[in-house]
């Protein structure tokens, strides 16, 4: 545990159940130190926006403590709302409203008003990009301009912490790149960011330090480096021409087991996965034993770990298949307009 | 508390912006009340030459009752409004900042009041120019316009309730649809009381929708009953003070849902 006094956001054995009997947060522990980006990295419906709503006042938990900026998210909301700003996973913008309208309207919400807001305002406008079309309904902006204004939103009273519920969801690269631009900015000014993803490259580029999650709770943390060095060794991916018979599974596992210097040793379909402590020295070897228990491979690739190994090593399924599973939940959970 | 009533004046302005922009809208929306009117007023005509009636023109009597009508089915719909906000995110991103929860339904409220005095006054000069008498004079008026704005209060907070809680457009239409109509016949809007059948006149005796009748027809006649009407003035004032905090709390369950 980190001293109190140097923590942002600190969130103890968060608990959460849905009246519809679905548990979005299983005892979630989160740890953020003032002014690093803190990165919770998961699949749709492990819980990140669930802990997010929380953080920012907006839910409560059914169990647990969460403190934001020294005050209690339960016992004094109002403290907490002062301090942070939010970027939430849709945007909140009133696309009935110019984009001026908005950000004077948000920061009225605080308590700011007269010149000092409308230069605020100004200054937002222009540094997000949106000095044009300022004075336009916001239903007629882009995508990624609706975004920058969620942003600029989020900043108007200049908030201590920044929430980022999955901030580059459905933008196109070009866009993603100047938000994760953006982001950096802020961070290197000292704000401290607290944002969730389900890209694997986002958190690794962003974050400080991340935190897995994974059915609502939190099954690792740590630098992005420190993760994959605990992984110690190269990834070892084969992908065979057809996908094995649960009969033939064990086989081929044992045949790579008996192989030396390569360890977890995983099958998923038509893909094998294995570590070693010297990948290219280890293809041969693993060709060789496919070829003798007669399992044909159609290509191989070797690997520095990333963070999806490291994904694949705490929850040990893929990341994208987790994304697949979440994605029959989404669906349901879009249609009942309800976002996790 | 003045950081209350700062906050429901931008959430409020903010809502009227919105309401200007729309400006069609409140006009399409009083082509129901002018055909009640018009058409209502003509087929009944003759109506008023039934004995015990109590007064000499139908269309006297008819305008306080589409005036009220009016009221209740445009302030049945406010719901769409907070329900479109919570599907916009609008409503969560304005939960996390400090304003009060109070800011929020009462802007909403106050805006539709606005929307209802407008159109209460279009209907009252309407009936006029089609040869309606108001022997109450501008006080009698006054008091029409007030007491249908307290009674579209009741209904836009409970329109409000149901959004919140229920998040459903079915669910606010289908309200409308059930309470409309048999809100406003069991009322004195369209025929006098004298001539209703026992039980509706008893039933009629606890519709807010008749309160609202009563206290404005006190107000309009040739000598006006200002007791009666600022009794039941009361009556609706006290309902949508009520109405206003329960919609209020349902912030609470809105919370545990989200």
């Amino acid at each position: 545990m980190i001293a109190d006094t140097e923590l942002a956001v600190a969130a103890y054995d968060l608990v959460k159940t849905y009246p519809d009997g679905i548990t979005a947060l299983d005892g979630l522990t989160v740890e953020v130190r003032a002014g690093e980006v803190f990165g919770l990295l998961g699949p749709n419906g492990a819980g990140k926006s669930t802990a997010i709503k929380i953080l920012t006042t907006l839910a409560r938990p059914d169990s647990g403590r969460a403190v934001v900026n020294g005050h209690d998210v339960l016992r004094h909301p109002d403290r907490v709302r002062r301090g942070i700003g939010v970027v939430a996973q849709r945007s909140g913008a009133d696309p009935l409203a110019t984009g001026r309208d908005n950000l004077m309207l948000q920061g009225r919400l605080y308590g700011m008003g007269g010149s000092r807001l409308e230069q605020r305002v100004a200054e937002l406008l222009d540094r997000f990009g949106l000095a044009e079309a300022a004075d336009r309904a916001v239903r007629t902006y882009s995508g990624g301009m609706q975004r920058r204004l969620d942003v600029a939103l989020g900043l108007v009273h200049r908030p201590h912490v920044l929430f980022l519920d999955e901030p580059t969801t459905g933008l196109d690269p070009e866009t993603r790149a100047e938000l994760w631009a953006e982001i950096g900015r802020l961070a290197h000014k000292g704000l401290t960011i607290l944002l969730t993803t389900h890209y694997l490259e986002e958190a690794d580029r962003l974050a400080d330090r991340i935190a897995l999650v994974d059915l609502g709770t939190v099954v690792a943390s740590g630098t992005p480096d420190r993760l994959k060095d605990q992984l110690r060794g190269d990834a070892v991916h084969v992908e065979l021409r057809s996908a094995l018979t649960e009969a033939t599974v064990p086989a081929v596992q044992g045949v790579i087991a008996d192989l030396a210097g390569i360890r977890e040793i995983s099958v998923d379909g038509r893909r094998v996965s294995a570590r070693a402590d010297d990948g290219a020295a280890a293809v041969p070897a693993v060709l060789a034993a496919l070829d003798r228990a007669g399992v044909p491979v159609a290509a191989v690739t070797v690997a520095r770990p990333s963070l999806d190994d490291v994904y694949l090593r705490h929850v040990g399924r893929r990341f994208a298949e987790a994304e697949a599973d979440a994605g029959t939940n989404a669906a349901t959970l879009t249609m009942t307009g309800g976002s996790r | 508390m003045t950081a209350t009533l700062t906050q429901t004046w931008w959430m409020t302005h903010r809502q009227l912006k919105a309401l200007v922009r729309q400006a069609a809208y409140v006009v399409i929306t009083l082509v129901q009340p002018v055909v009640w009117l018009l058409l209502f007023g003509s087929l009944f005509r003759r109506i008023v030459e039934l004995p015990g009636f109590g007064t000499g023109s139908y269309l006297d009597y008819l305008v306080p009752g589409v005036v009220v009508m009016n009221a209740v089915s445009s302030n049945m719909w406010t719901g769409m409004g907070v329900l479109e906000d919570i599907e916009r995110g609008i409503t969560n991103r304005f939960l996390i900042t400090p304003v009060s929860r109070g800011a929020i339904m009462s802007a909403s409220v106050i805006t539709a009041g606005i929307s209802t005095a407008l159109q209460s006054v279009i209907i009252v000069l309407l009936g006029w120019a089609a040869g309606a008498h108001y022997p109450g004079g501008v006080g009698g008026v006054t008091m029409l316009v007030i007491t249908s704005v307290l009674l579209g209060t009741v209904f836009s907070a409970m329109s409000n309730a149901v959004g919140m809680t229920l998040r459903q457009r079915e669910t606010i239409i289908g309200l409308s649809v059930f309470l409309l109509l048999p809100l406003t016949f069991l009322s004195s809007a369209f025929m006098a009381p004298t001539l209703m059948p026992g039980w509706m006149r008893d039933v009629a005796t606890l519709n807010p929708v008749n309160w609202a009748l009563d206290a404005a027809r006190g107000a309009l006649s040739a000598s006006p009953d200002w007791a009666a009407a600022f009794g039941y003035a009361g009556l609706l004032l006290g309902l949508a003070v009520l109405m206003v905090w329960l919609s209020t709390r349902t912030f609470r369950g809105y919370q545990k849902a989200v």
